[in-house]
């Protein structure tokens, strides 16, 4: 089907059957209990930024775990991304399509200026030439093309890029009449809207903006299996195993390894896109190098070269960053409350310091072990835990699927 | 002519930063091969030391006063730090003011032993992983150090004065003929550049005239002969990285009164003094010298108005542009070796 192996098939259903029936998935508590409110994931919100991290984790998939090129500047793409929707939800229309696709298309020219130079050189210098793209682009976002007295205020600075009435929005015209700012849609179909299902004592929430953004991430999830299998693939996996062999070949890899960082260039461009459809306000903030950092960090946690892995990682990053910022200390002492009281308090008083505000520390512990103990990411745990259990069987050669490209 | 002295004296103090975090970084690259992306988080981390030291000497024994009633009607407390009580209100007073160059003392025990199980507990596992894995752990580190600090001091920056003797500025003009107040620079900026001046100087000097420091530049050169000759190369770069963090970690105490310590200060440091390494040339120690001074230098002169006038918003991005053209111009960097890092 569709062009792919068994196996990807497989793949390519169960991650569909998962992104449309995420709404279920997600919530498997009863509205107003007490897990729900912890544990349930269904909302639209989070939902979104589960596909649309996705996006953007797989694109970055298809430089840094083919090709093995570091980027530390990704977060820009995904901030010219964003700025290009808003800047076209401004001039065009709230439709998302002609903001979709000028948000890849400015950052796919972007990918190709910065690729092109930066691609000259591989290992540290390449990861150090990204990052320094990437902090001018900040550094002139937030200071010359932010301030709003200038002549060349594309960024709106601190405050961040956001809709306004007087906006010429030249298709919709005079669609603003009632005083309130438009919204983002698709033809007729606005991206907040939701249809809320409710069974028992269930409440399901099926948002039009998630349904874009999951048939976009599946779109792209299709697009890099492709490019996984595909003779280019293979090209760019060569590349990243030894590139002066292929050099010394008679071939050319630079168009190979500047086509994969334009691709994903793009990706991070669509993801800022859907971003900023979904919430029509762009920040400077999102260019910050440590957001490429939490980039690397998903794809990492998830499973580099693997074609699962993005999805994994940035769902699973975004899954706790919301539960452990939402766990604090009245709710540890109800779940500690078996314990004698002065060892509740003192683990509670421990554990303190690594939920609520300080989910940072524990994705950072987590991302460290993950590195040192599985550099395959959280993809190869699971394929360790699977062989413990069937290690009778014999036949390894057929997890082609997962294994990571090195 | 006056601007472009007083652009020259603001750079050196940014460039002395620069230059040593640089000079750390290039020590831990040159010796143990790892690009170390937790070098910000020890300038913090040395920058929390000086915090720390304040607020120690600022322990205090409250009594109140029955004599003197605040506003409210209440008796008046009195703080009364415990050093003042030890050593005399005098001394003790003088000790709180000066706690700032104190906290070199503090903080070369406490950077030596933060570097020392830095390398040890993780760092030493990473030499043989590629340059991509030591980049993210240590990154990762970077951020789980940068948690710790935020729970303990919280996210706001915190204020940290340099002595009462040195907060006034200097009247460097009135010295070089022009009237006063045209080149002013505040004393604790030249306290900076002089004590980063010595700070690099001991560097070199123990690099180059002790017995360690030769073991250690053989090692460099090439580890593996040197460890051949009987000699345990690895204890000694093990020492080099607590001197490197040491340094970064100095580097932060001093700079504490010039820019108030807050817990993402490292990071911000780090993309920067990255890319000083870079210019001067990976694994080159006068390398990275001469480029912190240089980019530092640079970026004063880009911030000048008539400067931005020209090209708007240069001051951001003059240190990126010139690191650019270099990697891609003479990627072994100013001074670095030919063959080192060069592909």
């Amino acid at each position: 089907m569709l062009k792919l192996n068994k196996r990807d098939t497989m793949l390519f259903v169960i991650v569909t059957a998962m992104v449309f029936l995420a709404p279920f998935l997600l919530n498997p508590f009863p509205q107003g209990s007490s897990m729900a409110q912890m544990f349930n994931a269904g909302y639209p919100d989070l939902m979104q930024r589960f596909v649309i991290f996705g996006i953007l984790v797989i694109g970055f998939n298809i430089l840094f775990g083919l090709t093995g090129y570091l980027s530390f500047g990704h977060a820009a793409f995904l901030g010219i991304g964003s700025y290009s929707a808003v800047w076209m939800f401004k001039l065009l229309s709230m439709n998302i399509i002609p903001a979709l696709i000028l948000s890849m298309i400015v950052a796919g020219i972007f990918s190709l200026v910065i690729g092109y130079v930066s691609l000259r050189r591989s290992g540290i210098y390449f990861s150090i030439l990204t990052l320094a793209f990437a902090q001018m682009s900040y550094n002139l976002a937030y200071s010359v093309l932010g301030n709003p007295s200038s002549n060349y205020n594309l960024t709106n600075g601190e405050t961040g890029l956001q809709l306004a009435l007087n906006d010429p929005r030249v298709l919709d015209g005079a669609a603003a009449a009632n005083g309130a700012l438009p919204v983002t849609k698709l033809f007729g179909l606005a991206m907040r809207d939701s249809y809320n299902l409710n069974v028992g004592g269930w409440l399901f929430t099926f948002n039009v903006g998630y349904y874009v953004a999951g048939i976009l991430m599946l779109i792209s999830f299709y697009i890099s299996i492709r490019i996984f299998r595909s003779p280019f693939g293979m090209m760019l996996r060569a590349v990243k195993s030894n590139q002066q062999r292929m050099n010394y070949t008679g071939l050319n890899t630079k168009p190979y390894t500047l086509a994969a960082f334009v691709i994903s260039g793009m990706y991070a461009g669509l993801a800022g896109g859907l971003l900023s459809s979904m919430d029509p306000l762009a920040g400077a903030e999102r260019m910050h190098w440590t957001a490429s950092g939490e980039i690397v960090i998903m794809a990492i946690l998830g499973g580099v070269g693997t074609l699962i892995g993005p999805i994994v990682g940035a769902g699973f990053n975004e899954y706790f960053k919301n539960i452990l910022s939402k766990i604090n200390d009245g709710v540890l002492h109800q779940w500690l409350s078996f314990l004698p009281d002065g060892l509740e308090n003192f683990i509670v008083g421990i554990l303190h310091y690594f939920v609520g505000k300080g989910w940072h520390l524990t994705l950072g512990l987590l991302f460290m072990m993950v590195i040192i103990f599985l550099p395959g990411g959280l993809v190869e745990g699971g394929q360790r835990l699977a062989k413990m259990f069937k290690r009778k069987k014999t036949d390894d050669g057929s997890d082609s699927n997962n294994t990571p490209a090195e | 002519m006056d601007q472009i002295l007083l652009q020259i004296l603001n750079g050196l103090d940014k460039g002395s930063a620069y230059a040593l975090i640089a000079l750390g970084l290039t020590l831990i690259f040159g010796t143990l091969g790892v690009v170390n992306f937790a070098h910000g988080a020890l300038f913090m981390i040395g920058a929390f030391c000086a915090v720390t030291l304040q607020r120690i000497l600022n322990i205090s024994t409250v009594t109140t006063d029955p004599t003197k009633t605040d506003f409210l009607g209440n008796p008046a407390t009195i703080k009364t730090p415990v050093v003042e009580t030890w050593f005399g209100p005098e001394m003790g007073a003088s000790i709180i003011d000066w706690s700032v160059p104190l906290a070199i003392l503090f903080a070369i025990p406490i950077m030596a032993a933060v570097g020392f199980i830095m390398e040890r507990g993780l760092i030493k596992h990473f030499y043989k992983r590629p340059h991509a894995d030591q980049i993210l752990v240590t990154f990762g580190l970077a951020i789980v150090l940068q948690e710790v600090i935020k729970a303990f001091y919280g996210a706001n920056p915190i204020p940290t004065p340099a002595p009462e003797a040195f907060r006034g500025s200097f009247d460097f003009g009135t010295y070089l003929g022009y009237e006063a107040n045209a080149i002013i620079y505040p004393y604790w900026r030249m306290v900076y550049f002089a004590f980063s001046a010595v700070i690099i100087a001991a560097v070199f000097a123990f690099l180059q005239f002790t017995t360690f420091g030769m073991v250690v530049r053989a090692g460099m050169a090439d580890r593996e002969t040197v460890g051949l000759l009987g000699i345990n190369i690895d204890k000694r770069f093990t020492i080099m990285f607590a001197i490197a963090a040491c340094v970064a970690g100095l580097a932060g105490v001093m700079y504490a009164p010039i820019n108030s310590p807050n817990y993402h200060m490292g990071m911000d440091f780090l993309v920067l003094s990255f890319v000083v390494v870079v210019v001067g040339g990976m694994g080159s120690l006068p390398g990275a010298v001469l480029a912190g001074f240089m980019l530092g230098i640079l970026e004063a002169f880009a911030s000048m108005n008539q400067v931005k006038a020209i090209f708007p918003g240069i001051d951001q991005i003059i240190i990126y542009l010139v690191a650019i053209i270099i990697i891609l111009t003479r990627p072994r960097g100013l001074m670095g070796r030919r063959g080192v890092m060069e592909e």
